[in-house]
């Protein structure tokens, strides 16, 4: 009895946190551990005395006086049945029968009288080994199957989806013994009557005599089915359109450029979106998930005016994005400084720009800023930087100056990029700067490359490029340029007035807080990347950025924030963990991921 | 379409500008693809010998060819009359011919429309048994590999078109196995369900095929486990169905073990899950056809299906199935093994009644426990008796199949049998069927219930059974003549006088002359046997001998002196031993010195049992409380027999040691006889030797008949208490023994052979008995 005295509710966690692959895990997926724990061994609190417990608390024996059937003894397993499991199975294996071979194997709710064998109470189920009898919350039996003994091993199963409960012996299905099983959660539970009666259980941690797996797989395929052939009402093909319409929405909202045209195409549908919009949006997104936030919140502001004057909330998340790039060294504030002359004369005109915004914060400003973005815009458009460079400062050259002064190496790395970013092509130029950022993060940008690979044309130079860098300069804050550094701190003193303003203007908000605190932790360390807040370095984080500020760009449109294609997923996600919670077995056979990469 | 223009393209079909014939055979093909009445009248006009004749021509264009093809298939896929007339008109021969003449020219386009048309013609079912040969053969499988649609017409074709068991082998030298494990791996359920069919159709009955194909595989697994992949619950059903056949078709033909995983834990819950109430009518009927064939033989399939899934129950659910709705029949594809017809919904009852009645036959033909849960079922008794009474001949002998098996049990006989009077409709069925099948079921279910603690035992006498019965052992057919002549010997056990004497009348010696001398061993036993129970009681024997004693003395000479095995020589003796218990019938014996030198002869050879029978025979004789002893003994004493007996003695064999001493010297007398199984181990004979004290089971060894483990109660006319032990010798030999304190030995045996019809392979496995 010594065995027992370990609590078996630390067995799951245990089996969870080595890390070694959970067979009983495996066999339920769509079980979420945390809220509805999976039965794993028998109860050493729910029992009857004289019941004992050995092995892990997986086998059971009786230890009464086995006299009359008063002295029936039952267990139940730690957790009840989730419903999430569709069809959950457990096997008894008789090591030995005792005196009478008095078992019963089956099912209850908490709360069961554990005097007793399973079935013979209300809400308790089972199949008793004597007389081969079903006992369906009664006193007499019903015939059901044959009688088991030493040796045999017996399978209890539970459908969810129909609410009913089979057994099997030795591997043989017996039929189904009970049907309309209460919708209460129901335990594993197996009860003992003589001496001697001992029975081994295998909640799925060893691999079952029974095929069980074969039985899920037809119910999986059976849900499928019944999914796939649910009758939609289209008596005019409104479901077809809408269905298309799913589709494309979802391209252009991620500006999938050219396939939405050509879906739309063989689809005949209107693509009324104007492509400029899709490619308006796509230059915005690929300047976000390049980390070049300045640029990006400069080109949101010249396409979209009005935009980000009206939601200071998401002004506010993409200025910390920008922040943080600049610590990384991305942002091309930064990179202006630490690398080329004509970045940073495109670029210079927006960190001017912002440390007017959060400052003049009446109706005025707004006026103010627009100016501000037509002069970036010309700036930017102009070809030659001789004619724009109005806005440039003494302090800019300066600060360039002594950046080429303290590192040669980088400075050469820098004239190959800005060779192409001399020219229009923006495209080239965000591929350098992305096999950049790639080379600095080992390798995290997979993401990103997604939305527009199409469009990059890789050139040997560039690799050269990014070879030079990678040897050349190791990770330092804002590329290591105290120029930049300042001007970062600066930055970082802008943004904290901005907060304070919006906390006057739109109340508190924890998120902003929480952001701007995170954001100015990367600070406290020496080496950012690899400081507890280092995430946030993480090239993947502008994705969510990028994705808010899309969505904000669309709404203003009168288009979705998200597309509806994504929205429906995350319903059907919803319904599925809804379905769990409201035991409806059928959830776990509709996975929405299987489903959709079936 | 009018009148003048349909003429005009037949006029042109027969033009020999080969333009002009394809442009006419093009619109005829446009005009009979998806016409039935179109392909009629086509057919009706005689057309079809013109296009073969376009298909035969050296010079025909390969275009005109492929388009005559397509005409051909598209005629082929109408009603079966219109197949049928296809190959009346002689089509088959031409394509076999332009298939085996494409595969050296390469017409890809050509072959496959050849191909198609082929698989439409056999698949209707009314196409002969083509002659195959192993380059035909060969040819057809290497267009099998590939393309799809090769693939499948080859699948069809071959699933259909092989039927006998020359044809298996063929097929299988020929490479068939390999197609097919290559087929059952195509992704496409088009090709895997007709090789399913084709694999059913190689390896039905044939135990060379199947072992082979067994063994054979493809990409790294074998045919069994691609079958059992197949039949795995998430594929269509009719797949897995297709596939269980597949492998109940290899246990069966003895290439898979019963205890086999696959067979008893797949196979079996495949078949019995689609017996299911929410499965389709066919596919119901097809499981319920081969769940009887899976599990006819093996004891361990019927406990395990009898427990799986409520079968039991469920199946009543076939007893009530009414005429279904006359709804379109369902596009599916049964083996064409099995297959039948299933659009009439009127057959539906009748279908599930026959697929019912079989299985249970199966259930309940070995274990008595579950013959009694069978005999349980509600409404299964009214069927059967309304089966055999009116229904079509299928129905009708699974009706009596399942009489047989649970003819089986004495319970049973002495209650619901006779609750239902069973031997009614049965014997009209004797009398009236044509069929022999059913006639040699009927038959041995007759002798179930002619065994003497029957109570339709008396009953079915009076309704002529001996004459009946006698007229049978005149059939052809060896299985009827093995069944009457059984049933008589079990009529023929402790039967009164009369009964005897009817029976020797109705037979009559010429007859039974006929059958000692019959090519079938088991029929010359029975018929010693019934002459063992003929010869029964002192007073019977000598009646009898007094009238017989000529011939019967003739037919044993004969036996003796033939050409026979030790086991029907030692019935002989025994029919010898019992006539010496007859007063005035030991004269016959004491008279004929050629048989009292034969006895002799056979106290000397080394064979125990042979020794033993003819020392009884000597003991009967010497008997010394019977009058005239004395004489007997002297005569004896001179011919040197006391010798042999002193020699005898000093054996080694403690057996033989045993009954001397018993018999001879403890002048217990007298053995009584019976044929059961010689499979008995020869401990538990010398124990029931001991036992009874000086009666002895001849034991006689009935080949090939599956013996039902009949647990039965003591017979209530039995004079002496049976030991446990009898009981158990009873159960293992499927017969009943009854020692008899003297005179005479009785034989009685339970038949429980199968007939040899389709279902049937018998097999000798009587060591898996138990009580």
């Amino acid at each position: 009895m010594a065995t027992n005295s370990g609590r078996c509710s630390s067995e799951p966690s245990g089996f969870g946190s080595a890390g070694t692959p959970d067979p009983i895990k495996a066999l339920y997926p769509m079980v979420n551990e945390e809220e509805t724990p999976l039965p794993r061994c028998w109860s050493s609190k729910d029992k009857f005395s004289f019941i004992g417990l050995s092995q892990n608390n997986l086998r059971v024996h009786y230890k009464g006086h086995g006299k009359t059937h008063k002295d029936a003894a039952s267990v139940r397993a730690t957790h009840p049945i989730p419903a999430a499991c569709g069809l959950y199975y457990y096997e008894v294996k008789i090591v030995s029968k005792g005196r009478d071979g008095y078992m019963g194997i089956g099912l209850s709710a908490q709360g069961v009288n554990m005097n007793r064998l399973p079935g013979w109470d209300k809400n308790s189920y089972g199949y008793h080994g004597d007389d081969g009898h079903s006992f369906c919350s009664s006193g007499t039996g019903q015939p059901y199957g044959p009688t088991f003994t030493t040796g045999d091993v017996i399978g209890c199963g539970i459908n969810l989806i129909e609410n009913t409960c089979f057994y099997t012996k030795n591997g043989h299905f017996l039929g189904v013994a009970f049907t309309d099983l209460p919708p209460m959660q129901l335990y594993p539970t197996v009860g003992l009557q003589t001496p001697g009666e001992v029975v081994d259980a295998n909640f799925g941690q060893a691999p079952f005599v029974f095929d069980i797996g074969e039985m899920m797989r037809e119910q999986r395929s059976h849900i499928r089915t019944t999914i796939k052939r649910f009758p939609v009402p289209d008596t005019h093909g409104e479901w077809q359109t809408m269905l298309h319409k799913m589709v494309s929405t979802y391209l252009v909202h991620h500006g999938y450029c050219a396939t939405a045209e050509a879906f739309a195409r063989s689809t005949s549908q209107d693509f009324d979106e104007e492509l400029t919009s899709i490619k308006n949006r796509q230059k915005i997104q690929k300047l976000v998930l390049a980390g070049r936030m300045g640029e990006g919140i400069e080109t949101v502001q010249r396409l979209y005016p009005g935009l980000l004057e009206n939601d200071q909330n998401l002004l506010f998340m993409l200025k910390v994005r920008q922040f943080i790039e600049m610590v990384n060294g991305t942002d091309s504030e930064v990179r202006a400084v630490s690398r080329s002359p004509r970045q940073s004369h495109e670029s210079s005109p927006s960190p001017s720009c912002w440390s007017n915004g959060p400052s003049n914060s009446n109706s005025s400003s707004v006026i103010q800023l627009h100016t501000s973005v037509i002069q970036s815009t010309k700036s930017s458009n102009g070809q030659s930087s001789s004619t724009s460079t109005t806005n440039n400062t003494l302090d800019d050259m300066n600060m360039r100056n002594a950046q080429e002064v303290t590192s040669n190496s980088s400075s050469n790395g820098t004239a190959v990029i800005t060779t192409p970013a001399s020219g229009v092509d923006s495209d080239a130029e965000m591929e350098c700067i992305e096999s950049n950022g790639h080379s600095q993060d080992n390798g995290h940008s997979n993401g990103f490359f997604n939305g527009y690979s199409k469009h990059l044309d890789p050139e040997p130079q560039e690799t050269d490029a990014m070879d030079v860098e990678g040897n050349g300069k190791g990770r330092k804050m804002c590329g290591g340029n105290p120029a930049a550094m300042e001007r970062m701190l600066g930055f970082g003193r802008e943004l904290q007035r901005m907060s304070q303003v919006l906390r006057r203007e739109l109340g508190k908000n924890e998120q902003n807080k929480k952001m701007l605190q995170d954001a100015f932790s990367l600070l406290a360390y020496n080496d950012p990347w690899n400081s507890p807040v280092g995430w946030q370095l993480d090239p993947i984080q502008r994705e969510p950025v990028c994705q808010a500020l899309n969505s904000a760009i669309l709404e203003s449109h009168q288009l979705p924030r998200r597309p509806p294609l994504e929205i429906c997923v995350a319903h059907a996600k919803q319904l599925i963990s809804l379905m769990s919670r409201k035991g409806l077995g059928s959830c776990a056979f509709a996975s929405v991921e299987s489903i959709l990469n079936q | 379409m009018d009148v003048e223009h349909s003429r005009g393209y037949i006029d042109q079909l027969y033009s020999n500008d080969p333009q002009r014939c394809f442009q006419a055979v093009s619109e005829l093909k446009f005009a009979v693809i998806g016409s039935v009445r179109e392909k009629g009248s086509i057919i009706e006009q005689g057309i079809v010998t013109r296009l073969l004749q376009l298909l035969t021509q050296q010079d025909s264009d390969l275009n005109l060819k492929t388009e005559v093809a397509t005409v051909l298939n598209s005629l082929a896929k109408g009603l079966p009359e219109h197949a049928t007339a296809l190959v009346q008109a002689g089509l088959l021969p031409i394509l076999w011919q332009q298939l085996e003449a494409g595969a050296s020219c390469g017409w890809n386009a050509y072959t496959q429309m050849v191909l198609c048309c082929l698989r439409s013609v056999y698949r209707q079912g009314c196409a002969p048994v083509p002659n195959w040969d192993h380059k035909l053969l060969t040819t057809l499988i290497q267009y099998g590999y590939h393309p799809t649609s090769n693939q499948e017409c080859v699948a069809n074709i071959l699933a259909h078109a092989c039927k006998t068991s020359e044809q298996q082998q063929l097929l299988l030298e020929a490479g068939g196995a390999e197609l097919v494990a290559c087929m059952l791996c195509s992704p496409v359920s088009r090709v895997q369900l007709p090789a399913l069919h084709c694999l059913a159709a190689m390896c039905h009955n044939n135990e060379r095929v199947s072992v082979t194909i067994a063994t054979r595989s493809y990409g790294g697994k074998a045919v069994p486990d691609l079958l059992v992949g197949l039949m795995s619950r998430d594929k269509a059903r009719d797949m897995q169905l297709a596939a269980a056949v597949c492998l109940t078709f290899l246990h069966r033909a003895g290439a898979l073990s019963a205890d086999d995983p696959k067979i008893v834990f797949k196979t079996l819950q495949c078949l019995v899950r689609m017996c299911r109430r929410d499965r389709e009518v066919w596919e119901r009927v097809e499981a319920g056809n081969t769940l009887a064939y899976l599990t006819e033989i093996s004891t361990e399939l019927q406990h395990t299906a009898a427990m799986t899934d409520h079968l039991i129950q469920t199946l009543t659910d076939y007893l009530k199935c009414q005429a279904g709705p006359a709804l379109p029949p369902v596009d599916f594809c049964a083996s064409p093994i099995t297959s039948r017809q299933y659009d009439g919904s009127t057959l539906w009852s009748e279908l599930m009644k026959e697929a019912a009645l079989k299985v249970y036959a199966s259930l309940g033909a070995n274990d008595e426990v579950i013959r009694q849960r069978v005999i349980e079922t509600e409404g299964l008794m009214e069927t059967i008796v309304n089966s055999l009474a009116s229904a079509s001949p299928p129905v009708q002998l699974a009706a009596v199949r399942c009489l047989h098996s649970l003819s089986r049990s004495v319970h049973t006989l002495r209650t619901t049998f006779q609750d239902h009077l069973v031997w009614k409709p049965l014997m009209a069925v004797l009398k009236s069927s044509v069929s022999e099948e059913l006639v040699s079921m009927a038959s041995s279910t007759l002798c179930n219930l002619l065994l003497e603690f029957s109570p339709s035992k008396e009953p079915i006498l009076e309704q002529g059974a001996v004459e009946f019965l006698c007229g049978l052992t005149r059939k052809p057919h060896p299985g009827l003549r093995l069944n009457a002549v059984w049933a008589l010997m079990n009529m023929a056990f402790q039967a009164e006088h009369r009964i005897k004497v009817s029976i020797l009348h109705h037979l009559g010696t010429d007859q039974i002359f006929r059958l000692l001398s019959d090519s079938d061993v088991n029929i010359l036993m029975k018929t010693l046997g019934l002459l063992r129970n003929l010869l029964s009681t002192k007073a019977h024997i000598d009646q009898i001998m007094q009238c017989h004693g000529k011939e019967i003395m003739q037919a044993i000479i004969l036996i003796l002196e033939g050409e026979h095995s030790a086991e029907v020589k030692e019935q002989a003796l025994c029919i010898l031993a019992n006539i010496a218990d007859g007063d005035m019938a030991k004269s016959a014996i004491m008279s004929n010195e050629d048989i009292l030198k034969k006895l002799m002869n056979y106290m000397v050879i080394p064979n125990v049992k042979l020794q033993i029978a003819a020392t009884f025979c000597i003991s009967n004789l010497i008997w010394s409380a019977e009058e005239g002893a004395s004489e007997r003994q002297t005569k004896l004493r001179d011919m040197g027999v006391y010798k042999l007996l002193q020699n005898l003695m000093t054996t080694s064999d403690t057996t033989l040691f045993d009954r001397l001493k018993d018999n001879t010297l403890l002048h217990a007398r007298l053995p009584d006889i019976h044929p059961s199984e010689s499979s008995l181990p020869q401990e538990d004979r010398i124990h029931l030797a001991r036992l009874w004290c000086g009666h002895y089971p001849v034991l006689n060894y009935q080949r090939n008949v599956p013996c039902g483990a009949t647990r039965r109660r003591m017979p209530s006319l039995n004079p002496r208490p049976f030991s446990p032990l009898t009981i158990q010798v009873g159960i293992l030999g499927g017969s009943i023994l009854f020692p008899h304190h003297r005179g005479c030995g009785c034989a009685v045996s339970c038949n429980t052979a199968s007939d040899p019809g389709q279902w049937t392979r018998c097999r000798d496995d009587p060591s898996s008995r138990r009580c």
